[in-house]
């Protein structure tokens, strides 16, 4: 066996994020409680420096690396461009909160970085190791977020939750995988690949193998009905932490959906494809109903986040190259929908009161229209009303799905669409039409604010102009 | 001299755009932001002026025409156009909203600024559902239009506000979105989403009829046609007098002109498969409603269910023209029930909006839509009463007023087609009488009711002239129609002749 010195410059960002997040841990060790903005500075210049990284090594080409472990290709490189901006946006919304609760410490943000660290690598993978690598590292970091607020009785639950429930989802992930392996003896996505196109005995196997893998993978996605710890995670977190886990981790699920599905298993696709068509159904149909039903945002945001997921596979299941842009601008636009959406509980909440009960919404025109007006997009947005950005989501999976004469699948998605709309309208009722029951303005900080109204902003400028994301989407899958 | 601007975008953006100066103005200031939305709404009239004035009446090719690519990926583009069918709807659409900004000037006290601002964006959205040529950006501004109405019903609606918008948007939006699939559908089979490029895209019968299907879905529930039209007297009782004369003088029309845009030229044969369906529907509505109408109390509900009549003329109108076609094979005389809807539906919104002014200012003074709540108050009310009159005896389709001609030509249609269709048609002049009138003697003759009424005082100035101004547009249409009819004539004739060629 001979040994090369691997291409590292393709791993340049990891390596730089790595070190830097290294540095932050035992840089905040010395830091007192007065000081320690600066990690807070120096974890938001790590995120800049992995983008301007990141930004730098963007090319047409694919590159593999580290003896077919990793691969640097567009789709990876515009993911993980996403990851940091999702990453800075969190770290920023999540500031005065954690502060106003005694939790602006440093774990916070190390946890942080190590979990975006996690996901560019999952982003990356190109072996089935690395996947799973870069999984665990996300997974670990996020258990450990969830149970920041020690003394929350709902926070250890849901950390608990998450903990067991994700263990287990892992476990059947990397059984699945051993079972690919077994049979195409490979970790390699590529020789996966060869080996099932040059016809492998035993696919009775390999079809059981997809199915754990797509276990595992639906469960980080919170697929229905892999969903059931979604919402009380959500619920149970610090709502920082649920603007984390809601957000960049679905774009780095995406991706290891891509890697395995499209990268690997393309020759199984006739499988996954029904069996993707079963989760994304029952995905939108459990996630808008069961959203009716929900009085706290959080626990409705969580359930409407399951119907987006069901949507982003629409697109996967397509099984086109138009499918695969469409799931990717899906995922995209979700997390800057979800970045505003619990950009807005933060924005509501105070010291000892969370801002997590849809009451707590009412009358929101007549203390900040401005910011009434914000959620607004935001709600018509997630309903998929043009002229709002998730519109032209929903238009790009639908339109891969009829492309893929599955009109029937399209109106079912329609259908539920519409039943959801009924819970984001009920926001705006609140709203607009109900009266305050505190009548005080917000009180929240300049840069919360300012960062908040140009989310709100970007998903009604991106919905007028949203043909630039579109097409860095669809040549990001070339 | 207006030849080189782009007055379509001209007239879509102007009332956006101002309608967001608007809301930046704040609802504590609310003079000036009234004065700031009559301004713009004045604005968007005077520039909605040249598409009349530049129109050319022999042509029925697309005018003030604008293309710029949009989204490239989907090959999308902002396409504008207006032919004989859109321009008097965009006029009719700035005209409504001059008046609705003046009608709301003192009425609206709660946050007048948002109030006004909605009206303005909705005004530039339903502008650009008229003009656009381009299906996606159709249907962008089609939906886009429900969020401003939702907002104002649920804002300045009455007291059941909340269930009528919430019934209004899920009803509304559980229309379009089957209709979104039908232009995605279509997308796939014509390679863009050019309205004019699926005119000509060929398509199988039973391909045709499901989209066919689906456009009814979303133009039915707009229009609205029987069965699924009750969403619309819960919006228009609960609505505020503006939003009810927006409602009924413009959205209707927007699902007609669906038909007319839409189904009638890309599914010529499902239609022509099916004209005996909306045929039927057609004359359920102007004969069941018509008598549903007539057992109302309520004086808006009353009205409400009147336009659901009045507009099952507008879609009898459009397809009864198959069945002429096939009885006699004159695209003259299909021609004449098309442009007998189109003529329904301006006069219809004049009238329909007038009404609901003038019960609008009966509410501003009582607090009441109830007709027993009413009685003799034309003896306090000369002036006022005279308007109302007039505009009753429009709606009940008076020769001399506008509501005579579409009725008229919509009748004289269907006798060609068929003599119970003229029939059960012409019920209506019966039925639109009974109710309308009925009416009217009941809240304005005899002795006067009550208190509230003694205390009744006479139009404002500011009344007089919204009213004057659509009695006017009444009689100028009823006793000249020629100006409208020879703007649409081109456009109608070369539609029929495109919907009498099969697209299989």
């Amino acid at each position: 066996m001979n040994f090369e010195m691997p291409n590292f410059l393709p791993a340049a960002p990891e390596i730089f994020l790595l070190t830097m997040t290294c540095v932050i841990l035992v840089v905040d060790l010395f830091l007192t409680e007065r000081s320690r903005a600066a990690t807070y500075v120096l974890s938001q210049a790590t995120l800049v420096g992995a983008f301007i990284l990141s930004l730098s090594l963007y090319s047409d080409a694919t590159v593999v690396s580290f003896s077919g472990t990793f691969v640097l290709d567009p789709m990876a490189t515009v993911l993980k461009l996403a990851i940091y901006g999702a990453g800075f946006v969190i770290f920023l919304y999540a500031r005065p909160y954690l502060r106003a609760r005694n939790m602006f410490t440093g774990e916070f943000f190390v946890l942080g970085l190590f979990g975006v660290l996690g996901m560019m690598v999952m982003v990356s993978a190109h072996s089935f190791l690395t996947i799973y690598l870069g999984l665990e590292l996300l997974s670990l970091a996020l258990y450990a977020m969830v149970a920041l607020q020690r003394e929350s009785q709902a926070a250890t639950e849901a950390a608990m939750k998450y903990f067991i429930l994700g263990a287990m989802a892992s476990a059947m992930l990397l059984y699945g995988m051993s079972m690919i392996y077994g049979i195409t003896g490979s970790l390699d996505l590529a020789e996966v690949q060869a080996a099932i196109a040059s016809g492998v005995p035993n696919s009775l196997v390999l079809v059981f193998g997809l199915v754990f893998i797509l276990v595992g993978v639906a469960f980080k996605l919170g697929a229905v009905p892999f969903h059931m710890w979604l919402p009380d995670v959500y619920h149970g977190a610090p709502t920082a932490v649920t603007l984390y886990l809601s957000s960049a981790p679905k774009l780095a699920a995406f991706a290891m959906l891509m890697r395995l599905l499209v990268d690997a298993l393309p020759g199984l696709q006739s499988q996954w494809h029904d069996i993707l068509v079963l989760l994304s159904v029952l995905s939108i149909g459990v996630g808008n109903l069961v959203a009716i039903a929900q009085t706290n945002i959080k626990r409705m945001l969580a359930y409407s986040g399951i119907s987006h997921v069901g949507f982003l596979l629409l697109g996967v299941l397509s099984g086109s190259q138009e499918g695969y842009a469409a799931g990717m601008f899906y995922a995209l636009v979700y997390v800057i929908m979800s970045l505003g959406g619990f950009g807005m509980v933060i924005l509501m909440s105070r010291a000892g009161f969370e801002a997590d009960r849809l009451e707590d919404y009412k009358g929101l025109n007549e203390r900040s229209p401005w910011f009434a007006g914000i959620m607004l997009i935001l709600m018509f947005s997630m309903a998929g009303v043009p002229p709002f950005l998730g519109f032209w989501a929903k238009l790009a999976v639908i339109q891969a799905v009829v492309g893929a004469d599955l009109v029937w699948l399209a109106a079912v998605a329609v259908i539920f669409s519409v039943i959801g709309a009924f819970y984001y309208l009920r926001v705006i009722k609140l709203m607009y039409f109900d009266k305050p029951e505190q009548t005080e303005g917000l009180e929240a900080s300049f840069d919360l604010r300012v960062v908040l109204s140009a989310n709100g902003l970007a998903v009604l400028g991106l919905g007028i102009y949203p043909g630039a994301l579109m097409a860095l989407c669809v040549s990001a899958m070339g | 001299m207006f030849a080189d601007l782009p007055l379509l975008s001209l007239v879509i953006w102007t009332p956006i755009l101002g309608g967001l100066l608007v809301l930046a103005t704040g609802s504590d200031r609310g003079v000036e932001a009234r004065v700031l939305a009559l301004v713009v709404a004045i604005v968007t009239f005077g520039l909605s002026i040249p598409l009349y004035t530049g129109f050319d009446n022999f042509t029925h090719q697309m005018q003030f025409v604008e293309l710029h690519p949009w989204i490239e990926t989907f090959r999308i583009n902002y396409h504008l156009g207006v032919d004989g069918i859109s321009m008097p709807l965009i006029l009719l659409t700035s005209f409504s909203t001059m008046l609705v900004v003046v009608a709301g000037w003192e009425v609206i006290k709660f946050k007048p600024a948002q109030y006004m601002a909605a009206f303005l964006i909705m005004e530039g959205l339903m502008i650009g559902v008229f003009a656009a040529l381009d299906a996606m950006l159709f249907y962008v501004f089609w939906e886009a239009m429900l969020i401003p109405m939702f907002i104002v019903i649920g804002m300045w609606g009455g007291p059941r506000r909340i269930y009528a918008t919430l019934k209004f948007f899920l009803y509304t939006f559980l229309g379009s979105v089957f209709m979104l699939i039908a232009l995605i559908y279509l997308y796939r089979q014509a390679g863009s989403f050019a309205i004019q490029d699926f005119h000509i895209v060929r398509i199988g019968l039973n391909a045709q009829i499901l989209i066919f299907l689906a456009f009814l879905l979303a133009f039915a529930v707009k229009v609205p046609m029987w069965p699924v039209h009750t969403w619309l007297p819960d919006a228009h009782v609960e609505a505020p007098t503006g939003g009810s004369v927006i409602l009924a003088a413009i959205m209707l029309k927007l699902g007609a002109y669906g038909f007319l845009r839409f189904s009638l030229p890309i599914t010529p044969d499902a239609s022509s498969q099916l004209d005996w369906l909306m045929i039927l529907l057609s004359l359920i509505a102007v004969a069941y409603i018509g008598f549903v109408a007539l057992a109302q109390q309520d004086m808006k509900k009353l009205i409400a269910y009147s336009s659901i009549s009045h507009m099952g003329f507008v879609t009898l109108g459009f397809f009864i023209a198959y069945a002429i076609f096939d009885q006699t094979g004159s695209y003259h005389g299909a021609a004449m029930g098309i442009e007998g809807g189109m003529v329904q539906m301006i006069s219809h919104g004049f009238i329909s909006g007038a009404m609901f002014l003038c019960v609008g200012v009966l509410y501003d003074r009582v607090h009441s839509r109830d007709i027993s709540a009413y009685g003799g108050v034309a003896n306090r009310m000369p002036v006022f009463a005279g308007f109302m009159v007039l505009f009753a005896m429009a709606n009940a389709g008076l020769p001399g007023t506008s509501g005579f001609v579409g009725e008229f030509m919509v009748i004289l249609s269907a006798f060609k087609a068929n003599f119970w269709y003229a029939l059960i048609a012409a019920t209506t002049l019966i039925l639109g009488a009974a109710y309308t009138l009925w009416m009217v003697k009941r809240v304005m003759f005899g002795q006067v009711a009550n208190d509230n009424v003694a205390k009744l005082q006479d139009l404002s100035g500011r009344e007089v002239i919204i009213l004057g101004t659509l009695a006017v547009a009444v009689l100028l249409f009823g006793l000249w129609p020629a100006p409208l009819l020879d703007v649409m004539r081109p456009t109608v004739e070369n539609l029929v002749q495109h919907i009498a060629v099969s697209k299989l």
